[in-house]
């Protein structure tokens, strides 16, 4: 025997199978998110100081608008084959799978932004943030004792006064040698560096995961899946309808990530 | 693919098109209102997530098609809806003697 | 199968519009190891949940050596382990105090994640619930196969861990942090990161698994098969899927969180100015300790009904047949199980009454626990009242199913003063607490899985497992449970703490402690009980494998002349369960019905 409503919608439900299961799925994502979600809120009220201003809103906006614009891609696409234009479809799709790289190159540019910009405690007790020469990834005190590396000190350009982050224009503080020996600690602005950088980096990764999950099935759908039109043109409809849900939901818990982590 | 059926769709991509749109003002709106002063911090993240929740309601109403959808999709949401407000609600009481200082 | 093989008859069973049984795929591989048909992957869940069973067995024996004789050279074992995790763990084969604790943490993940669950939802689930809602198969069986070798994965996972240095995870099957984080600060890697990755494993496997179950519950019933017609096991898995589907993602993303305070150096729930051995942590701070237990709880409480629900079903499709009359109340059953799902997500933090919560958040979640005790004693009540007037059949499967009764009962009463904040203060990690989940999950919950297994046994195999050595496993396993979670009450209401490698020896010894004497004296008892236990596994273990080979074969499709859907399937089921698609025409339990012919009407039966 076949296993029913694979295709068909069972009649006391209206529902075919797979519909029921990614809407089962993403109720269970919605608890995963709402965890987090509740994490945030806790770890903020309890947080001596939370950070405003670290993430550029201009760049956040950019990324907002692209998701959005890939949701309506995946559903003009749906609605394409609704009509029974494959082509179509192709196009749509093809622009959301574009949309989905460009939000994670993007994504990935602020992290590498994150993990070059330093926090320094020298050994007299200055704590400073800054840059450091060339721009190099994620270093720690450990690295500036390899000196088969780059020598015994790099230098470190300190961000305007002012603080972390909020308004880094304006005059820089002198520059400064940092040697193994001054330095007390040197640590980037990952995760480690704050509850609020723990919960960003945490949030938006689980969420870029999700974006390339779907994109990979879009992308699937969009080449070789693509091929079930001809044989099953209903099935391939639903399936598109299934990962376009997907995608929205994704996009829906950018909605609430961009004011909370960007603007808030 | 009836005429009829088509004509549906062809309307209902119109839909999506403003709906789009609306979400756009919605990103607009949201970033100007963040730089807006309302007298509180609070008052701007209540604000925030207002506008928030509407684009929500949009994605999830018209893209996701939650508008006209079946009841059993309605029940299996507002349970877990449900769940996840008593998840926050619960852990931020628990909580509460660091209310004082919410959201500073 | 013999339809597809000869030319002729599959010509009549088309014309008659019969479906000829799919053929199955062929090959071992894929019709044993990979595959997706539900029965397969059932049988796969139960045998390696029964293996972990033993192995979380096999740990608390050895555990219970320790707590017996303190500091004394296990035998025969001490060696073992010695040459096994070296002299760190097992020095001159006695159990270290890490080892203890590695075990301890162990046993409770591996009992709860590893076995029960498993061989509840994951064996009994896959392969009954099919059957029973008249469904060929899952409705994702590709899923379904994902969902085992998830389940697989992590379980290999967590076996490692035992073997790399530092040893298993340590912190108790709850994790909490801060400990969690820092116990073993000299290795990156180390058991407690294991253990986070092996549940973000064995999660993805529940959620799999619980997408499938409910959409196939929804989806598949077959004609005629309402929602009141559904079998009361059928209600508990689809609730139990429930509670996997909801509460498991919040501690998925606690184990992310965690993961990240040990592998990344975050501080989620890390609190600021945490010092470990006399030195201050060097990590940013701010975190709350409180977070994590408040999502672990989130899943940890409806876990328990997780434990118990597929239980409780179990014992009412056995106790139906056995009695031969319909169950007392079939749709209070029906309610309570969504109750029970539907309150188990706001009684949580009763686990956390003294971490200082404040009272008024007390008094709620006090509230709701004695709500939730409501719908479970009407569960277990109708099925006490079930019994009554039924000429009983005193058949193995029924033996277990009839003690888990009162041994869940037991458990269930000696929680009430565990979720009383007041009482709680005093009974709060102590024996009394091990004493009251146990006699949930050991002598209520695995009575239950007994049942089950003695009960499907011939549906999926064919043949009958044998009686007398069955009703030996159960009046030893009945005795020697009781022999070793009995005296825990005593002993917790004496004072004594879990969690204790020498038993409680050292602080008993303490200036101006009293009692405790007799909880010691306690300890040497129920370690004998416990080890006797096992042996009183080893009937059963010969008898599964005996009779699956040598076992008489039935002699009907029905041999226990049940009612439900299963057994109106070939023995043992062929890929895609049924001959004819089946159409129900009754409720599930139309025993004993006036002015019928057989004391039995099965679901198919015309009206
Ligand atoms: C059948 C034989 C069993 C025996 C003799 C047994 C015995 C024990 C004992 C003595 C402890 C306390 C250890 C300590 O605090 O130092 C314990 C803990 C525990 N057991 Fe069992 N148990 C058995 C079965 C089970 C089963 C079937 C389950 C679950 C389904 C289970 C779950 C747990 C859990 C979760 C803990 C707490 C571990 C921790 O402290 O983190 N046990 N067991
Ligand atoms: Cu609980």
């Amino acid at each position: 025997m076949d296993i029913p409503h694979t295709v068909e919608a069972r009649p006391d439900t209206g529902l075919y199978n797979a519909k029921v299961g990614i809407w089962l799925f993403l109720a269970s994502e919605v608890m995963l998110f709402g965890a987090l979600f509740s994490s945030y809120i806790l770890l903020r009220v309890g947080a001596e100081a939370w950070p405003h201003g670290l993430l550029s809103v201009p760049i956040g906006t950019f990324n907002t608008v692209v998701l959005i614009t890939s949701s309506i891609t995946v559903v003009l696409a749906w609605a394409s084959l609704k009509l029974g234009d494959l082509s179509r479809f192709k196009l749509y799709q093809g622009c959301t799978v574009l949309l989905a790289l460009t939000f994670v190159a993007v994504k990935s540019f602020e992290y590498r932004d994150k993990f070059t910009h330093y926090y320094v405690r020298l050994q007299d007790g200055t704590e400073l943030n800054g840059h450091l020469a060339g721009n190099p990834l994620n270093w720690t005190a450990a690295n500036l004792a390899d000196t088969n590396r780059v020598g015994a000190s790099i230098t470190f350009h300190p961000d305007a006064a002012g603080g972390e982050g909020e308004g880094a224009h304006g005059g820089h503080a002198e520059p400064i040698e940092l040697t193994a020996a001054n330095v007390a600690k040197l640590e980037s602005w990952g995760p480690w560096r704050s509850t609020y950088l723990a919960i960003y980096f945490t949030l938006t990764g689980l969420h870029a995961l999700h974006v390339i999950g779907g994109a990979l099935v879009i992308a699937y759908l969009w080449g070789p899946g693509s091929r079930m039109w001809r044989s099953d043109p209903e099935r391939f409809t639903n399936r598109v309808e299934v990962c376009g849900l997907f995608w929205h939901f994704v996009d829906l818990v950018w909605i609430f990530l961009f004011p909370v982590l960007y603007l808030l | 693919m009836s005429e009829h059926h088509a004509h549906e769709i062809r309307q209902a991509t119109r839909k999506y098109i403003y709906v789009f749109l609306a979400l756009l003002l919605g990103t607009v709106i949201t970033v100007v209102a963040a730089y807006v002063p309302f007298g509180s911090r609070s008052l701007n993240v209540a604000v925030a997530l207002l506008i928030a929740s509407a684009k929500a309601f949009l994605v999830a109403g018209f893209f996701m098609h939650l508008i006209s959808e079946k009841k059993l999709i309605y029940g299996l949401l507002g349970a877990t809806g449900f769940f996840f407000a008593g998840l926050m609600f619960l852990i931020v009481w628990s909580n509460a003697d660091q209310f004082l200082s919410i959201f500073r | 199968m013999t339809a597809t093989t000869h030319p002729g008859s599959t010509a009549t069973a088309h014309a008659a519009g019969g479906h000829a049984p799919h053929a199955g795929p062929t090959g071992f591989l894929w019709k044993y190891v990979f595959s997706t048909d539900h029965k397969v992957i059932g049988i796969q869940y139960g045998l390696t949940a029964l293996v972990f069973l033993l192995l979380g067995y096999g740990l608390m024996a050895l555990m219970r050596w320790q707590l017996a004789y303190p500091g004394q050279p296990i035998p025969v074992f001490g060696e073992l382990l010695l040459r096994a995790l070296g002299p760190d763990m097992a020095d001159r084969g006695i159990m270290t105090p890490d080892l203890y604790n590695s075990f301890g943490a162990m046993h409770g993940t591996i009992m709860v994640f590893l076995a029960v669950v498993p061989l509840a939802f994951g064996a009994f689930g896959n392969y009954v619930v099919p059957l029973q809602i008249g469904a060929p198969d899952m409705a994702f069986p590709k899923i379904n196969m994902a969902s085992y070798w998830c389940y697989f994965a992590g379980g290999v996972v967590m076996l490692v861990s035992f073997f790399i240095p530092g040893g298993a995870a340590k912190s108790g099957w709850t994790s909490y942090s801060p400990l969690a984080t820092v116990a073993d600060l000299a290795h990156r890697f180390d058991g407690q990161t294991f253990w986070l990755m092996g549940m973000v494993l064995l999660i993805t496997s529940s959620l799999l698994g619980s997408v499938n179950f409910i959409a196939t519950i929804i989806q598949l019933r077959a004609k005629g098969m309402g929602w009141l017609r559904l079998p009361f096991f059928v209600w508990a898995q689809f609730v139990t899927a429930f509670l996997l589907l909801l509460a498991f993602p919040p501690l998925e993303a606690a184990g992310i969180m965690q993961l990240m305070d040990n592998l990344l150096g975050t501080s989620f729930f890390l609190p600021t100015g945490l010092v470990v051995s006399g030195r201050p942590l060097d990590v940013s701070g701010g975190g709350s300790p409180l977070l994590w237990q408040h999502l672990f709880w989130f899943l940890g409480h409806p876990e328990v009904y997780v434990l118990i629900l597929p239980a409780m079903g179990i014992v009412a499709e056995v106790l139906a047949n056995n009695t031969r009359k319909p169950l007392f109340g079939y749709k209070s059953l029906v309610y309570s199980a969504l109750a029970i799902g539907f309150l188990s997500f706001i009684v949580w933090a009763h686990h956390m009454y003294l971490t200082g919560m404040g009272t008024k958040i007390s008094t709620f979640f006090q509230t709701t626990t004695m709500m939730i005790s409501i719908p479970s004693v009407i569960i277990l009540t109708a099925l006490f009242i079930s019994l009554w007037g039924g000429s009983i059949r005193f058949n193995t499967p029924m033996l277990f199913a009839l003690a888990f009764l009162p041994m869940f009962g037991i458990g269930g009463l000696t929680g009430l003063p565990l979720g009383f904040s007041a009482t709680d203060i005093q009974l709060h990690d102590t024996y009394y607490v091990i004493g009251h989940f146990h006699y949930v999950v050991a002598p209520g919950t695995i009575f239950a899985l007994f049942a089950g297994i003695y009960y499907w046994f011939p549906k999926a195999t064919g043949r009958m497992m044998n009686e007398y050595w069955g009703r030996v496993h159960f009046v030893l396993s009945f005795i020697f449970m009781n022999l070793v979670f009995l005296p825990m009450f005593v002993q917790g209401l004496e004072g004594m703490s879990r969690r204790r490698d020498d038993g409680g020896a050292t602080y008993a010894a303490g200036e101006g402690v009293y009692g405790l004497s007799l909880a010691l004296k306690l300890n040497v008892g129920i370690s004998h009980a416990a080890w006797l236990l096992g042996v009183a596994q080893v009937p059963f273990m010969i008898n599964l494998f005996w009779s699956l080979w040598r076992g008489p074969k039935v002699v009907s499709d029905n041999p226990w002349q049940a009612t439900t859907l299963e057994w109106a399937t070939p023995t043992p089921p062929p890929h895609g369960n049924f001959t004819h698609r089946p159409v129900v025409y009754r409720g599930p339990y139309d025993y004993s019905l006036p002015g019928s012919p057989t004391d039995y009407a099965p679901q198919n039966l015309p009206a």
